[in-house]
């Protein structure tokens, strides 16, 4: 395969999904609204959730004071910014439009569709229909997904295009946990809002139903990490994201990969064999932190070795 | 001069009524209520919107995607009509071919004095790079688009060759695919004959020009990127054919060997179908600053070692002032009188052509030379009294520049407007392909000049497209 090909495969993945997680990071906000939280805390959830996707001075320079609206519409609507909900659907699309020939016609029919459709989307919605717009993107990438895994070839074109999700997606789901974590509302001594706010971040990430089934047990801030984390039967979980990152660069190895191979084996393994407790022994933040380092070195070195190969020529 | 007076109707007679290939069509077209085609032409645009068939119009903003108007109106060709323009066609390849590559070797036509040398040899687009570079089988034009337009006494004549980088024939696909979704049962009732085979000639054709030696050739599709008009057409020719899309930056040249960049390493490439310009191949021999190409393609290239398609160098024969020669050819090279007539044209280069193109502008269509999509064309009977003065400076200026031909009354046929049903005029372009041999799949793109009374086809003057029908034995009764 072309390594633009597969270049721009890995990114048309990887904007798809990012829109769906930026989704579900400010349905979560929608849903913690409806509890009975000080507006302040309110505000401070908003800020660390910026925070956590690198956005929050690009907000503040536009905006200036964060207030949850004008937070919503940045994240979602702002067609200034590349990391806009609505933007990355466009990046998704222009990556399937450079790549149309390798991708199946439904595929690109749908993101193309997707991308049409979003044009009718823009902060001027009614605050009534924030809810179905954030569904209809989770809903786009369920439908995208579906129509890859039922019709696109298994080999390197599939590979590449879930090496995009899964990065995308441990980077994602690491980013969730820390926006929490770092919420100081959500780290207090009060144990029933507490639980009420991480059953939010369950719910938003579609994954209540699986901790009650995993748990039966109350909600706590340690319990959703550890299951976000470290369960490898969770599509959502790290671990998971892990197992099928190592899986599909094993399957497009190639000369010069063995090192960043080996690193993402390394990585698994933590996750694999690793103690929770020891995982996070000095702070779940601190792990978050040192977790999304790693992986944005793994997508630096993936880029390296297959999709901008230097020395060809 | 009122051209639609005089115009030859494809599916009506003079007295309005259906002509008798069309009588099936023509009687199930009165049968639709308009509101039901209006349906059926909103559903179209919305589908080709949904597919991403659309092209960038240059001098737009960038990444403004605009779609070519398609008209649920198809045109219709008797068989043996088509029988007879396929055999014209294929003649006229033949020649094209044997003159591009006699010119690069002996050019005996030039030493028969058939044509004036300086107007070969001092022409642009004739490549001394070429000279004396042996191709696979000779061929240069392996795809042909060849534009054929009917006059008022119903007779097809070539209006111009095409034989760099001809497009369209997407659409001719697409349009197709698009009747049959729309209407299927039209095509239970009449027997059109398929195009859909046309992307796996075509790979046969490019295979079977691949440098000697090789036996299971890469064939690769370069297109100048996603921004590129045509850019759908690239993709989904690659895609139709199951070939890479590669631009310029994906391939590099090692050893005289073309090679592109996968993800698992170099990996050998034997055929280019180039979507590109001549001028765009390669920065090291061609425009320095083209970051379009591949530096070094053209060494590879005269080493033999890879095949491009169409070849560099084939403007020499589709360019306007050399297509008054085209039926010669047919004579010198084939020793046949030609099956397909020029449009009678006037070479402003000759003192007694202008003489008379000059006394005579308000009636004659004046191109450019080197011009090309309907830009740089003068055309007299639409043209403002400032519009005639501009051009007669032009032509005096630099008389070689131009040639003139008479208004051609291009044939019309029915097409759904605003207004309901109307004649618009249209011309054909079918893709004529050179390989083993010469081939031409039924039909081809036609092309409808939508603003009423309007003799311009183009897609970036307002014209849209039309499937093409050719029928074949009716339904039932196929040849036994």
């Amino acid at each position: 395969m072309l390594s633009r090909t597969a270049d721009h495969l890995y990114w048309m993945s990887r904007y798809l999904e990012r829109a769906v997680n930026l989704a579900r990071m400010i349905d979560a906000h929608q849903r913690l609204a409806l509890l009975p939280r000080a507006p302040e805390a309110v505000l401070q959830g908003w800020q660390a959730t910026l925070v956590s996707l690198g956005m929050d001075e690009a907000y503040r320079e536009r905006h200036g004071a964060f207030n949850p609206r004008t937070a919503f519409d940045f994240v979602a609507f702002d067609r200034g910014h590349p990391g806009s909900i609505l933007q990355c659907l466009r990046a998704a699309r222009e990556n399937a439009r450079a790549v149309r020939g390798t991708i199946t016609s439904d595929m690109w029919e749908t993101l193309n569709a997707t991308y049409l459709e979003s044009l009718t989307f823009s902060s001027s919605m009614p605050e009534s229909a924030r809810g179905d717009f954030l569904e209809w993107v989770k809903y786009r990438a369920h439908l995208t997904r579906g129509i890859t895994s039922g019709t696109l070839l298994r080999d390197e074109s599939l590979y590449f295009t879930h090496i995009g999700t899964f990065l995308e997606r441990a980077d994602n789901t690491t980013r969730m946990l820390e926006s929490r974590w770092r919420d100081p509302g959500g780290r207090g001594e009060r144990l029933i809002e507490e639980a009420s706010e991480w059953a939010v971040l369950l719910r938003a990430m579609s994954a209540f139903e699986m901790f009650r089934r995993l748990y039966r047990d109350s909600v706590t801030p340690l319990r959703v990490t550890q299951m976000l984390l470290m369960r490898d039967d969770l599509p959502q979980g790290v671990h998971r994201c892990l197992d099928e990152l190592l899986g599909n660069l094993t399957a497009v190895a190639n000369e010069q990969s063995g090192e960043t191979l080996r690193r993402v084996g390394e990585l698994h393994a933590q996750f694999h064999f690793g103690r929770f407790e020891e995982l996070c022994a000095e702070g779940v933040p601190y792990f978050l932190d040192r977790f999304q380092e790693r992986l944005h070195d793994l997508g630096e070195r993936i880029a390296d070795d297959f999709l901008v190969p230097a020395g060809t020529s | 001069m009122d051209t639609r007076a005089r115009a030859y109707d494809e599916m009506l007679d003079g007295s309005g009524t259906p002509r008798s290939h069309c009588r099936q069509y023509y009687g199930w077209l009165r049968e639709q209520p308009g509101e039901h085609l209006a349906r059926k032409r909103a559903e179209a645009d919305a589908l080709f919107h949904r597919v991403g068939i659309t092209f960038a119009v240059h001098g737009e903003n960038e990444g403004t995607e605009r779609l070519i108007p398609f008209d649920i109106v198809p045109r219709i060709l008797p068989g043996a009509e088509w029988t007879r323009l396929e055999q014209g066609l294929k003649q006229r390849v033949r020649a094209l071919n044997a003159f591009i590559a006699d010119i690069y070797h002996e050019q005996r036509i030039l030493a028969a004095g058939r044509i004036p040398p300086e107007q070969i040899l001092c022409n642009p687009q004739y490549r001394p790079e070429m000279q004396g570079v042996n191709l696979p089988g000779g061929i240069y034009a392996h795809i042909s688009g060849i534009d054929v337009v009917r006059d008022d006494a119903g007779r097809f004549c070539v209006l111009e060759d095409n034989l760099r980088v001809p497009s369209g024939v997407s659409y001719m696909l697409e349009n197709r695919k698009m009747m049959m979704r729309l209407f299927p049962e039209l095509f239970a009732r009449d027997s059109v004959l398929p195009v859909e085979h046309y992307p796996d000639v075509l790979h046969q054709n490019l295979q079977s020009v691949a440098p000697a030696g090789v036996t299971d050739p890469t064939v690769v599709l370069l297109t100048p990127g996603a921004y590129n008009s045509a850019y759908f057409e690239h993709a989904f020719l690659a895609q139709q054919m199951g070939i890479e899309l590669v631009e310029g930056q994906d391939l590099f040249v090692r050893d005289a060997r073309l090679y592109m960049r996968t993800t698992q390493g170099a990996e050998r490439v034997d055929v280019v179908y180039r979507r590109l310009d001549d001028d765009f191949l390669d920065p090291l021999s061609f425009r320095p600053d083209s970051t379009l190409g591949v530096p070094g393609l053209l060494t590879a290239y005269r080493a033999g070692h890879v095949t491009i398609a169409n070849a560099i160098g084939t403007g020499i024969a589709d360019d306007k002032s050399v297509y008054p020669f085209v039926p010669e050819m047919v004579r010198f090279y084939l020793e046949e009188e030609p099956l397909l007539d020029n449009v009678p044209t006037w070479v402003l280069r000759r003192a007694e052509d202008r003489a008379y193109v000059l006394a005579h502008l308000k009636e004659l269509v004046v191109k450019e030379v080197h011009g090309a999509g309907g830009y740089g064309m003068l055309i007299g009977p639409a043209a403002s009294s400032a519009q005639l003065e501009e051009f007669r400076a032009r032509i005096n200026a630099c008389p070689e520049r131009y040639i003139a031909q008479p208004t051609i009354a291009l044939s019309t046929s029915p097409t759904l407007v605003a207004a309901g049903l109307a004649p618009r005029h249209i011309d054909l372009r079918p893709f004529v392909l050179s390989g083993r041999e010469v081939t031409v799949v039924p039909g081809g793109l036609t092309r409808v000049a939508l603003r009423e009374g309007s003799l311009v086809v183009n897609s970036s003057q307002g014209g849209g497209t039309k499937d093409t029908w050719v029928l074949g034995a009716p339904p039932g009764e196929a040849a036994s």
